[in-house]
């Protein structure tokens, strides 16, 4: 019988891998050339590639930016009359128009500085890698961007002095390293406000600048919410939290059907200012889309954050009502709502009612979306062990902090995806306004097409369209699997 | 089945058990459905004392302990910790809750914050401390279950014992003058086991009213001053562990003893 003991002795040294497992070799052999099997299809679809490609390319590469007309193009293309390129003379003469719709010409300025502000609001909620000042930094040179080119001595001193102030803002951030900042914080130095307070403000901002009218309109309507704050602030404490909430939005909605209106009429007679009203039935193309998806977006969230919560809650009427909504809505096609805003809401108003179309594809589109988030939420809120809600318990949180501090953090991580997943499908179905004679991107290249000119023009128009949402969209995904690696705080 | 020997042996002269009651349980009983959980429980617990609870799965235990937090709602009967009657009252139940800390069989940590934002969220949000001082508090109960250099981490970067640990050290951050153990042990590889109890027996040695689920029998007979034993949703034997384990009187818990050591 042998020996069966063993000792080792020394622990062996750690060798390289074979060199033909490694590199861009390695890489190619065990992903692309493993066997034939896998080396056939490669090839096929190699072949497939260079095709479509080497088609794709001639088609897009084509001389005809200056073109007047389709039928230039295709004296340029040469006489054999095939569409074997692009036409791209319809983009070069209409991209306006795609993007901003009827808008007067003199306004568009309004829509673009609403599009950068959105971004210098967006910034300090979906990031917090920068800081605080270049975010103001980044506020000021729109607004003095803005003002430079609405020209005018008085524009061009605000846009200097904007401008100015964001240099001298930014250079400052730029030559103080962040310990040195971190330091004089420290040691009392005044911070730069919050920017979020910036991002708080600009819902009211942005209404008023695509639409206009009187600024005291969007201070009446911000002023809905102190209202409603301060009867909070001094009720709750008399009549409980419960009682004192409801109270709120009562008194918050009565400043709001009933007061607004005389409010921002008095304070306009007395400080007349406002910039030109632009009727909604001029928005349209890239406008519009980006319209009504940031704000069915921005307001779906929070909506369905509530109606998922109020589907799991044990009040049996909040929950009733919330799975009835919840199901209608997914229940109905979007183009039924969409129909629904367009003519029969008309008839359920009183006559004379001027409800503004867009405001009413704005409700039908968010509430789609809050429904389908409302069920993404609650796929996360499901998906989160019983021990968490014990946990928070056993802590003695209440069901509100619980939630807000434990529950919800968890439950948003978890349902980025299909958050995202929403976001991106909402975008996208903002085109079926065309539907109901908006005119957004598709709708107008129906418009475009109309013309004479550039009758029978397809691919061109729906690629640049195409293209134009797949920016959009391609950032959200980005940004989604950047916020899911931000957030991760397993060790993977 | 407990092969885990506790290093230190725990100075009993230190756990001194007053004669007022912390916890008063009477005639309480717990259905889930029609399936009768715990039937007619008392149990008077003093300031001080030490109970492990014992028996077969099922008997009831946790279900007991999830009781006294209001984890789960009774039907039947009362109880009453630290004066405050437990009823539908959720503000009789929010400040029992903080009165009371617990420590889960999965740890149920938080994973989205830090360890030390896990030991600061309720002193913050439900006491209102301030969070300097939270932090403050809460970095000295991570010294004391000994993992201070841990308190910027993620708990899924810890082992299975550091978390546990962490979970006891939230609790105390609280403050509570009473601790929930619901098998604290019960997921843990045997090396974790013993850092774990070791913490328990500190707590111990520190005069805090303990009640804790638990299969470590060696932990009852070093620590506890009364073992009780459960089976069927009922108390069936208490005793001082010394009696409970040498002497056992019930047929269910002569059997149970015998299977388990």
């Amino acid at each position: 019988m042998s020996d069966l003991s063993y000792v080792r002795s020394e622990i062996l040294p750690e060798r390289a891998p074979p060199a033909s497992s490694v590199g861009v070799v390695g890489w190619a052999r065990a992903n692309l050339f493993n066997g034939i099997g896998n080396s056939i299809p490669t090839i096929l679809a190699l072949i497939f590639i260079w095709y479509v490609v080497s088609f794709l390319v001639s088609w897009v590469f084509s001389p005809t930016w200056s073109s007047e007309s389709l039928n230039q193009c295709r004296e340029i293309f040469g006489a054999d009359g095939g569409h074997s390129a692009a036409c791209w003379g319809v983009i070069r003469e209409r991209w306006v128009q795609l993007l901003f719709g009827f808008y007067p010409e003199a306004e568009r300025w309004r829509p673009v500085v609403a599009f950068g502000l959105l971004f210098v609001a967006l910034i300090p909620v979906l990031f917090n890698m920068i800081s605080r000042r270049m975010n103001w930094v980044l506020l000021l040179a729109v607004l003095g961007l803005a003002a430079l080119y609405l020209g005018g001595v008085l524009g061009v001193i605000l846009g200097l002095a904007l401008l100015g102030a964001a240099g001298f803002i930014g250079f400052k951030a730029f030559s103080t390293s962040k310990e040195d900042r971190a330091a004089q914080i420290a040691s009392g130095a005044k911070r730069l406000p919050n920017p979020l307070i910036f991002s708080a403000i600009f819902p009211f901002i942005a209404p008023w600048l695509l639409w206009g009218g009187s600024i005291w309109m969007p201070i009446a309507a911000a002023l809905g919410f102190v209202v409603g704050f301060f009867a909070f602030r001094f009720l709750a404490p008399v009549v409980g939290s419960l009682a004192g909430l409801i109270i709120a939005v009562v008194a918050a909605l009565i400043w709001w059907l009933f007061l607004t209106t005389g409010f921002a009429g008095l304070m306009q007679s007395i400080i007349p200012v406002g910039l030109e009203h632009v009727e909604s039935r001029n928005f349209g193309g890239f406008m519009l889309s980006t319209t009504i998806g940031v704000v069915a977006i921005a307001c779906s969230l929070p909506i369905g954050i509530v109606l998922a919560l109020g589907r799991q809650s044990d009040l049996l009427i909040v929950k009733a009502l919330c799975v009835g909504f919840i199901e209608f809505i997914r229940g109905v096609p979007l183009i039924t709502l969409l129909f629904v805003a367009s003519t029969l809401l008309n008839i359920f108003m009183p006559p004379g009612t001027n409800f503004d179309i867009i405001l009413r594809v704005l409700i039908m589109v968010t509430l789609f979306a809050s429904a389908y988030m409302a069920e993404v939420i609650r796929g996360g809120l499901a998906a989160l062990p019983r021990g968490q809600y014990e946990a928070a318990d056993a802590l003695g949180l209440d069901y509100w902090k619980a939630q807000r501090l434990i529950i919800m953090p968890q439950a948003l991580k978890i349902s980025i995806p299909g958050i995202v997943s929403t976001f991106i499908g909402v975008f996208k179905d903002t085109v079926l306004v065309s539907i109901i004679g908006l005119l957004d991107p598709l709708g107008l290249s129906n418009a475009i097409r109309a013309d004479q000119a550039w009758n029978g023009i397809v691919w061109e128009l729906y690629g640049f369209i195409a293209l134009m949402f797949f920016v959009f969209c391609f950032s959200m995904s980005r940004y989604s699997m950047y916020l899911e690696r931000r957030l991760r705080t397993d060790h993977r | 089945m407990s092969s885990i020997t506790l290093e230190s042996h725990a100075d009993r002269s230190k756990m001194e058990v007053s004669d007022e009651v912390a916890i008063e349980i009477r005639g309480m009983n717990k259905w889930y459905g029609s399936f009768h959980v715990l039937r007619d429980i008392d149990l008077t617990v003093y300031q001080g004392e030490r109970i492990v609870i014992a028996g077969p799965s099922g008997s009831g235990k946790s279900t007991l302990i999830r009781c006294i937090n209001r984890l789960e709602e009774h039907q039947e009967g009362k109880i009453i910790v630290d004066g405050t009657e437990l009823t539908s009252d959720l503000k009789n139940v929010d400040k029992v809750r903080s009165e009371v800390g617990m420590v889960f069989q999965h740890f149920n940590l938080f994973p989205h914050l830090t360890i030390l934002e896990n030991c600061t969220l309720a002193p913050i949000w439900v006491r209102k401390t301030p969070r300097k001082e939270a932090e403050e508090t809460a970095m000295h109960f991570l010294e004391k279950v000994k993992i201070p250099e841990q308190a910027h981490k993620y708990p899924g970067m810890l082992s299975g014992g550091q978390q546990q640990r962490v979970a006891i050290a939230r609790s105390l951050c609280m403050m509570p003058r009473i601790m929930l153990f619901d098998e604290p042990t019960s997921a843990l590889d045997p090396e974790m086991i013993k850092e774990v109890l070791e913490t328990m027996v500190e707590l111990a040695e520190e005069g805090m009213t303990m009640l804790c689920v638990t299969h470590e029998m060696g932990f009852a007979k070093e620590v506890a001053n009364r073992v009780i034993f459960m089976d069927a949703g009922q108390i069936v034997e208490q005793n001082e562990p010394n009696e409970f384990f040498n002497n056992p009187q019930n047929e269910r818990t002569k059997l149970f003893l015998s299977q388990i050591l």
